[in-house]
């Protein structure tokens, strides 16, 4: 599998390491009053699609940056790839 | 003699000898480097474009691209990742690299001294494509001079700085596993020549 990494190309899979799905930016404001609630949601739900799923992934062996790779579960077809800090801050993330 | 000189202390290399290492084989030269001062460099969130412009007047010239290094005079730098570049300078003359480069760009970007943190293998001659080719997964065959990639060798990411194509490189890993690194280069040498 090769990830087509946004500032070096193509990169061998074996250089990076996979955290999981990327709704984990989106990580929940600590101080709210239902923040038990939504930490639960955020550490257990998860949607498992068989087709297009956003995750985080790691260049460890590379340039250590984090990615969004947007990946079909069923085909192993990766269809785009961003830095997760650009996906953070447009998600206001990130201050 | 400045006030720490007359410690009677004698520093070692990366490998633990008093001088820097060298391996010979027919066609290559493996060669422990210790003589650079190291300092990271980062820039922080939206002063890129300040630290970019404050490292070029104090470098000499610009930053590096993105997978790529270059040399000003006497100080070199690589690309490390976004907005993260190494810089480096000979040890002695510029042994407080970290703070000089500090001063330079200000609240514009954080630095870090790296010196003790990393350790440096050249390599030169006609063999270094067949050297490294067993080493990494780089792409060096179709490489370029001031190429620099973060790759892994031995398990250790380490950083391949190239000088000219298929005759000079430099490999810089992390110190505490000087060691290992080195044993990986000779074996590689030793099953290749």
């Amino acid at each position: 599998m090769i990830i087509n990494h946004p500032i070096l190309g193509p990169r061998d899979s074996q250089e990076f390491t996979y955290l999981g799905d990327a709704t984990l930016i989106d990580r929940p404001d600590w101080e709210a009053d239902d923040a038990a609630g939504q930490f639960h949601d955020y550490l257990y739900l998860r949607d498992n699609p068989a087709g297009e799923h956003r995750e985080l992934w790691f260049h460890e062996q590379g340039d250590r940056s984090w990615l969004v790779v947007t990946r079909n579960t069923v085909t192993h077809e990766i269809l785009n790839v961003e830095l997760a800090r650009d996906v953070a801050r447009a998600r206001g993330r990130s201050k | 003699m400045g006030k720490f000189d007359n410690h009677g202390l004698k520093a070692v290399s990366p490998l633990g000898g008093y001088e820097p290492h060298v391996d010979a084989f027919a066609g290559l030269l493996i060669r422990e480097v210790t003589d650079r001062a190291l300092a990271s460099l980062a820039a922080r969130q939206g002063s890129e474009d300040a630290v970019k412009s404050a490292a070029a007047s104090y470098l000499g010239g610009a930053l590096p691209e993105p997978a790529s290094w270059n040399a000003n005079g006497e100080f070199a730098a690589w690309w490390m990742g976004p907005d993260l570049w190494m810089v480096s300078a000979p040890h002695d003359s510029h042994e407080l690299l970290a703070g000089e480069l500090k001063e330079a760009v200000g609240d514009a970007g954080s630095v870090v001294e790296q010196t003790d943190g990393w350790c440096r293998f050249d390599m030169e001659g006609s063999r270094c494509f067949d050297v490294l080719e067993r080493l990494c997964n780089a792409n060096i065959r179709t490489g370029k001079p001031g190429d620099a990639s973060r790759t892994s060798m031995e398990h250790l990411g380490v950083f391949l700085l190239c000088h000219e194509p298929g005759q000079k490189y430099s490999i810089v890993g992390p110190r505490s596993s000087a060691g290992s690194l080195h044993h990986a280069l000779v074996a590689a040498a030793q099953s290749a020549i």
